[in-house]
Order: structure tokens, then C-alpha cells, then sequence
């Protein structure tokens, strides 16, 4: 291991969560390199720092959250310092440091949500899967894994579908109108391993 | 021909579907096959064999106001592109769609990719782009494939790529998703994300990236909504489309209606030509059982506030006049008017239940969770705002409270690089202008909040 990468290590720390287990350590395959060139020749050939996004969600979408060894390969793909993939992944909080669940669910928590019931729905998920989210912070951990690493869960600003709250996303799937009462066959639908 | 919508999804009869066409309609699907089925594309066919510059006075003609939430005439936004230009012109679709309260480029992407995309490369033609971008918020995962397979079908056609339908015009849409972030609806904070950066709003001037945008490039941003729209106005013709409306704010918008109301949802309907009693009660159904309406926001949670029992003074000299809530019409300049704004036609309804100052702690969290950090009035600011709320919210406040927190929206207010500083503290300056009673109400003269820190070091202070 080499010194730029223990520098990383020490910006993006991707402790162990009970989630770790669902999601493979980073790895580059020819696959990987191919997409993530095919995502670069979409910007000028003098602005490949644009990819940045589209690579990071590669990274994501695979492996469940962004590793320092994944931000290298995505610098080392772009060829910018590593720190400006930190700062990018430090940023958005559609990107995640560390493991999330299996499933990993964004509860909508912004008014409308709110004023359907979201705060109530959130409740019932962590009674449901045994989240404590009292440590849950919206800065420096939104996210939660459940002990078993099957879920976490994660309150999300503003989905984009007010008039049928409360929404949720669990991974990529989108769920409208989940009051509390039906988290048990929402539950149903991601059952745990 | 007649549609056929899904039951219990038909559109009202005040609506007038333009862009809505074909959402929720029966028998369709977002697929290349079924939009040409529709006469999709031709509108392109036919704007390619006009002069660009024909295709944006067509848009000027329209009346068209950017549908994303400043309300700008999109025509007069392409005509800044600078005349002597010799660089790359980019065109964005914003597709962030992140205001909380609005939920309408949700079906437009879902269920009618190739409307924008038509309505896309019209604009491109227009305004002389050959490559083009689609920020997608990155909380529609399902919406990406479908947008990308959208795109893979238009280039399969020969919609997109090099010399489109023969007409020496090369054209090239890529999807980009964003990752979350509010601050990257500001079309500046876009464009940095687009670079692959913070996404940290850019210093104005330039006000409009028309002039400087996109990798230092000439570039024009417009809202998911707005690029649909030119594909309609090339259909009806400018001067047409400009009878939908009212004078200064024509066409269709869709409105979203969300919170207190019995039946919440979109509505399209023709700018200024609905009224608030017309959508709460005759649209949305009235106010849910034993409740009465309370207030409104009526254009994404940003906009002001608007009591139900206000009476607004509109107009100047001989035009003056009294508006009534009930009567105000859903469109750009009433809703200036009454100190609010129409935005981005999101509007979440409050009734009798709901406590003022929840409401104004809920939004509060929302604005400190999404301040960029770039400006210290909005990244401090927002982050007091929403501590002197928890403490209202929670029964824990002194009156004074009230007064501190009003002292610092008016510290953000104009205070900072982009509108966020205004979006952030607007709700906040409406909600104490408008409900200060009822926010003092619930503080008390006996809660104590100073720290224990400060209650130690009185004890050396000589009192005064």
C-alpha cells in the first residue's frame, strides 16, 4: 500500500457496518474499466473531471459505497489529484463512505412527507428491523445499518413525489403512500439473509 | 380522438393537458415506438427547416416563462448568447427537480422521455448546440434507464448523432446524474457539478451562463418542464401558444398540490386562469373532514407563505385594488403581487391541525441540511435558524427567540452568492411576519436558554 492511498484512508475511513458483508471489496474488472470509459468520452477530452459523478455511481451501484481505493482508481481514470474525488464524495449526500444494508432505505423527510406521516414511518422501520437511530445525525452519519446488515435506513430531503406521501426508496425501487401500518409488507417484499 | 387515462388518474375538466398529454394515459408507454405512433418527432422535422433564429422568436413570441421556479421568458435566455461567439454552445436540461413541494419533471421523465427529448434538440437547434446535457436528480434511478433508452432510440432513428434527418445539423444528448444535493438546481451550482465539482454557485456577474456557463462556454440551462413546452409551441406556433393564459403569463404549467387537501395531485392548467378556490376546493376537494384550510405555499417550500384569511393590496395608482386569497389567480405576477411567488408550482396546503412553528422547523432542517457551505451568512445562518426553531418547536423558547430568529434571516437574506440565501430565509420571514402570535404563543418567559458556559461566567460579570 502506498502513501497516497494511507493519506485517503485517513479522509475516507468506510468503518465496518454490519452491511459490509452484503457488498464485495472494490475491485476494477475490464467491465468496470470499459463503462467507465464509455462515461468519460461523453464529456470534451480536456474535461474528463466531469465523469466524476458517473464513475462514482458506477463504484456505488457495484460495491455499495465509495472505498479509498475506489476514489483512487476513479482520480487515477480521470487524472486529478485523488482529494478531488474526496471533496466530491465528502459533498453529496447521495454518496455513501461506508456500507449500508442490503437494503438500504431513504425515507422522504421533508414537509409534505413529514405531514403525511414520514416521521411515523421512519419509527416503524427501525421497531421493524431493530435500527437505533438515535445516534443519526444529517451531516455526519444520515445512515443507519441494522444489526443483522440486512437494512438501513436514512432520512432523505425531499423526493419529488409530495402529492402521494409518504415516500421511501428501498435501493432503486420507489414506494408512494407507505403509511406506518404497511412497513411489514414492504418488509415483505426485501426479505432478510 | 379521444384518450383514455387510467381510471381514477383522468384529467379535471379546468385542466388543459399539453405536456400531460400522455401521462397516465392508457395504453402508453415511454417507448420510441409509441411516441411516433403519436406524431412525435415531426415537430423536430419541421424546426429543422426553419432558420434558428425563426425557432426562438417562435419562443419569444410564446410568452414561455422558464417553468423551474425564477419565472424567466426563455426566449429573451437564449437571445443573450453573445453574437460574436466563436465557442462551444452547450445546452442543460435541469432535471434536479429538488424544490420541496413540486413533483411534476417526476412523469414527464418517466412515462414521456421523448417529449423532452424532442423538445431538446428543437432547442439545440435553436440555439446552436451540438452537445447537450441531462442533470437528472440521482433520486430517479428508474427514470435514468429510461431516459437513457430513450436516447439510445432517438440515435437509433437518427434523431441524435451527426447530420440529423439529413439537415447538416450534429447533435449529441448524454445522461448525468446528479447525486442528491439541492444547491444543484442552481443553475450555476449545475454547471459545476456537470464539471465535476462542488457544485458551489457561481459568482454573478455574468447573471446568465448564456454568456458564461458550461467549461467557460456559452450555456443554456432550462427547466425539464420549459424544454417540453417548445415542442408545443412549435406545434401551435408562438403567437398561438400565447393565447393560452393570461397576457405576460401564458401557456399551461403544472401545478402540485400536496399536504391538507382531500385529493392532492398535478394539475395542467392554463397560467392565471385558475384561482386558489377553484384549485383547493373544486380540484383538490376541499379541505380534509372537520378541518379548515390555514395557509398555503404556493410555489415550492421556498415562497412565502400566504394566509387563507389575507387580503393582499395589488396593482399601483388606478389599478389598485383588494385581492382576496381565495381569488388570487395561479399565475406569475398575481402571485408577485401578493409577495409571493409562483416558483416552481409547488403547492403544499396546510389546514387548522398544523402547528406553525412544526412546519417552520421542518423547512428549517431542510434549508441547513442543503446550504452548500460556500457562503458563511447561509452555511452559520441556516444552521441558527434551525436550532432557534427546535427550540420553538419543542416549547423550549423565549419569546425573544422569535425576534433572534427573524435577525438572522434578515442576515441571509441578499446576503449571499445565489437565491439559496433568499430560498432559505424567505419561509422563515413570512412565517414570523404572518404568525407571530401563535409562535409566541408557545414560547415563555420561564425557559432558560443559556448555556452553562454562560450561566458560569455571569457569575464573575459585575451586574450592570
Amino acid at each position: 500500500m502506498n502513501t497516497s492511498t494511507d493519506v485517503l484512508e485517513n479522509l475516507i475511513a468506510s468503518a465496518e457496518t454490519p452491511g459490509s458483508k452484503f457488498y464485495p471489496a472494490f475491485s476494477a474488472d475490464d467491465e468496470l474499466n470499459s463503462k467507465a470509459a464509455e462515461a468519460i468520452s461523453h464529456y470534451p477530452d480536456d474535461q474528463k473531471r466531469s465523469a466524476v459523478l458517473p464513475l462514482l455511481h458506477m463504484v456505488q451501484h457495484r460495491f455499495g459505497f465509495i472505498s479509498a481505493p475506489a476514489i483512487e482508481w476513479v482520480a487515477g481514470h480521470l487524472d486529478i489529484e485523488p482529494i478531488k474525488v474526496v471533496e466530491v464524495v465528502t459533498f453529496y449526500p447521495g454518496l455513501r463512505q461506508s456500507a449500508p444494508g442490503k437494503f438500504h432505505i431513504r425515507v422522504c423527510r421533508t414537509l409534505s412527507c413529514a405531514m403525511a406521516g414520514s416521521y411515523e414511518l421512519m419509527e416503524k422501520l427501525c421497531e421493524v428491523t431493530k435500527i437505533d437511530r438515535s445516534q443519526a445525525d444529517p451531516h455526519s452519519s444520515p445512515i443507519t445499518v441494522s444489526p443483522c446488515g440486512n437494512y438501513s435506513v436514512e432520512f432523505a430531503e425531499c423526493l419529488a413525489s409530495c402529492g402521494s406521501g409518504p415516500v421511501c426508496m428501498v435501493n432503486d425501487d420507489f414506494h408512494e403512500e407507505v403509511p406506518a401500518e404497511k412497513v411489514q409488507d414492504l418488509l415483505k417484499q426485501y426479505p432478510a439473509s | 380522438m379521444s384518450i383514455t387515462y387510467k381510471s381514477g388518474k383522468e384529467p379535471l375538466t379546468q385542466e388543459h393537458r399539453l405536456i400531460f398529454r400522455n401521462v397516465d394515459r392508457e395504453d402508453w408507454n415511454p417507448s420510441m415506438e409509441r411516441a411516433l405512433q403519436e406524431g412525435y418527432y415531426e415537430q423536430l422535422k419541421k424546426a429543422l427547416k426553419m432558420e434558428p433564429k425563426a425557432v426562438i422568436d417562435e419562443v419569444k413570441a410564446s410568452g414561455l416563462r422558464g417553468r423551474g421556479g425564477a419565472g424567466f421568458p426563455t426566449g429573451v435566455k437564449w437571445g443573450f448568447i453573445p453574437p460574436n461567439n466563436t465557442k462551444p454552445v452547450y445546452l442543460i436540461c435541469n432535471g434536479d427537480e429538488s424544490e420541496p413541494g413540486t413533483f411534476k419533471d417526476r412523469y414527464i421523465v418517466h412515462q414521456d422521455p421523448h417529449q423532452l427529448i424532442e423538445g431538446m434538440i428543437i432547442s439545440c437547434f435553436a440555439v446552436g448546440a451540438h452537445v447537450a446535457y441531462i442533470y437528472l436528480r440521482e433520486e430517479f434511478p428508474e427514470a435514468a434507464l429510461i431516459v437513457q433508452k430513450a436516447l439510445d432510440e432517438a440515435r437509433e432513428k437518427g434523431f441524435l448523432g451527426k447530420d440529423i434527418l439529413g439537415s447538416g445539423f450534429d447533435i449529441e444528448i448524454h445522461l448525468h446524474r446528479g447525486a442528491g444535493a439541492y444547491i444543484c438546481g442552481e443553475e450555476t451550482g449545475l454547471i459545476e457539478s456537470l464539471e465535476g465539482k462542488r457544485p458551489y454557485p457561481r459568482i454573478k456577474p455574468p447573471y446568465f451562463p448564456a454568456a458564461m456557463g458550461l467549461y467557460l462556454c456559452p450555456t443554456i440551462v432550462n427547466n425539464v418542464e420549459s424544454l417540453c413546452h417548445v415542442k408545443h409551441i412549435m406545434e401551435m406556433g408562438g403567437e398561438e401558444y400565447a393565447k393560452l393564459g393570461v397576457e405576460r403569463n401564458t401557456g399551461t404549467r403544472i401545478v402540485c398540490v400536496s399536504g391538507d387537501v382531500k385529493r392532492p395531485g398535478y394539475f395542467e392548467i392554463q397560467v392565471g386562469k385558475v384561482t386558489m378556490r377553484e384549485l383547493l376546493y373544486d380540484m383538490c376537494g376541499g379541505p380534509k373532514d372537520g378541518k379548515e384550510f390555514k395557509a398555503v405555499i404556493p410555489g415550492g417550500s421556498s415562497s412565502k407563505i400566504l394566509r387563507c384569511d389575507e387580503t393582499f393590496k395589488i396593482g399601483k395608482g388606478d389599478d389598485a385594488k383588494d385581492l382576496n386569497f381565495w381569488d388570487i389567480q395561479l399565475d406569475f405576477d398575481t402571485l408577485a403581487a401578493c409577495g409571493s411567488m409562483a416558483g416552481s408550482g409547488g403547492v403544499i396546503v396546510l389546514d387548522n391541525s398544523r402547528k406553525i412553528s412544526w412546519v417552520l422547523n421542518n423547512i428549517n432542517h431542510f434549508y441547513a441540511h442543503e446550504s452548500c457551505g460556500q457562503c458563511t451568512p447561509c452555511r452559520e445562518g441556516n444552521g441558527w435558524m434551525k436550532k432557534v426553531s427546535d427550540r420553538i418547536a419543542s416549547g423550549k423558547a423565549r419569546p425573544e427567540d422569535i425576534d433572534t430568529l427573524e435577525s438572522i434571516a434578515y442576515q441571509i437574506d441578499g446576503k449571499t452568492i445565489c437565491a439559496f440565501g433568499e430560498a432559505s430565509s424567505w419561509p422563515v420571514e413570512a412565517i414570523i411576519a404572518k404568525y407571530r402570535d401563535e409562535l409566541l404563543a408557545e414560547t415563555s418567559e420561564d425557559n432558560v436558554t443559556k448555556s452553562t458556559e454562560q450561566v458560569e461566567r455571569e457569575k464573575f460579570l459585575q451586574p450592570s
